[in-house]
């Protein structure tokens, strides 16, 4: 099953090259002009984007350098106990719809202090692997468009990643029998 | 609200610095996270050079609209806000399967193209509008196949099942997506509320 999926996320790129410049093909495109028009483009998006990288990486870094993260942590305690939520694994839970590499950072420390396959691991695991950096994403994608105003959507995509917390949580107790 | 927040995290920081008497921690991060952004950036511009460039080849050959298409009978309840077959829907299609798929670096480029083809037909452009939302809500609780960076940290640190955890991932991820879908159609139907302009 795992060896079927990575096999085809090896096969969907150079595939998906295939089928697009075989359609241009057929359809007459000039292929190179469409692609440096549209590389193009693609180079000065990434430039008009570095000031929201450097803004949102810049915040992060210095709150959790400060040493803000630990002292959000004990305040949480009292929720997090109860809810019978190891408090070992808040800080990874805190920190990762705020940054991708300071999450996979604590998450990567959290499965070699307690090992892979103790409750710890599995659970720094799998929350890990089936959350995204939530914030980080929102600033980057309405930043790119020019937004300011998000509405809904930051209470609501980090709504989802608590409930996707918890059901890591809860399936982690389920499959492995804690 | 992204500017009381922004601003809380660095007043935050600097005042407990101080009161640690720790500037220092302020300066060194500071130095470190600028540098590790733009390096982020550099590596972002020719993925997104590359991906943009092939996608307008796409475009160009009318793919971006036949999967629009394609897609039409699912988006059309998922985003009623976009006309039928906007190549809005394309990219979205495109970034949520490279998602799934684990292909991150390919998924951002699409994304950041589906934003642009709604940013067109939004009427207010300084605010998101309710497709953008739901787009990014399940953009961020996609479902998840493939974990394959913690699978590769588990192998280092030598566990005697490092894909054992695709599961769990799998299943918290159907919880999250579904969750994410429910939570956001429950909050537009109440916020358009009487408004039949949307």
């Amino acid at each position: 099953m795992v060896a079927v999926i990575s096999a085809l996320s090896d096969w969907a790129i150079p595939t998906m090259i295939l089928l697009i410049f075989g359609a241009a093909i057929i359809r007459h495109v000039n292929i190179y002009e469409a692609f440096i028009e549209g590389a193009e483009q693609g180079f000065q998006l990434a430039v008009h984007l570095i000031p929201y990288f450097l803004a949102m990486m810049v915040a992060i870094g210095v709150f959790r350098a400060s040493g803000a993260m630990e002292i959000l942590t004990i305040l949480l305690k009292p929720i997090t106990d109860f809810l019978q939520i190891p408090s070992d694994i808040l800080p990874l839970a805190i920190l990762r719809p705020l940054s991708g590499g300071g999450a996979l950072g604590v998450s990567t420390e959290l499965i070699n202090t307690f090992g892979p396959d103790s409750f710890i691991g599995r659970l720094a695991s799998t929350m890990q692997g089936s959350s995204d950096t939530t914030f980080f994403v929102l600033t980057l994608y309405f930043g790119s468009v020019g937004i300011s105003h998000y509405r809904h959507a930051m209470i609501l995509g980090l709504a989802a990643d608590l409930i996707t917390f918890l059901a890591s949580i809860f399936f982690v107790r389920l499959f492995f029998g804690y | 609200m992204l500017n009381k927040f922004w601003t809380f995290l660095i007043m935050v920081a600097i005042i407990l610095a101080f009161w640690r008497s720790q500037p220092e921690v302020i300066t060194q991060s500071v130095l470190d996270s600028t540098s590790a952004s733009v390096k982020y950036a550099f590596e972002l511009i020719g993925l997104m050079a590359f991906w943009l460039g092939v996608m307008n080849v796409a475009q160009k050959a009318g793919l971006v609209d036949l999967l629009a298409k394609i897609v039409q009978p699912l988006t059309r309840h998922i985003f009623p806000s976009l006309p039928k077959d906007h190549p809005a829907l394309g990219f979205i299609v495109l970034n949520i399967s490279a998602n799934i798929l684990g292909l991150g670096n390919a998924a951002t480029p699409f994304g950041l193209k589906a934003m642009e083809e709604m940013q067109k037909c939004n009427n207010r452009k300084d605010t998101a509008s309710d497709a953008m939302i739901t787009f990014l809500v399940v953009n961020t609780s996609c479902i998840v196949i493939i974990p394959a960076t913690i699978i590769g940290i588990r192998y280092a640190a030598g566990s005697a099942a490092p894909a054992e955890i695709v599961m769990t991932t799998f299943l918290a991820t159907c919880v999250g997506m579904i969750s994410a879908l429910f939570l956001d159609s429950l909050v537009r139907r109440w916020k358009n509320r009487g408004d039949r302009t949307w």
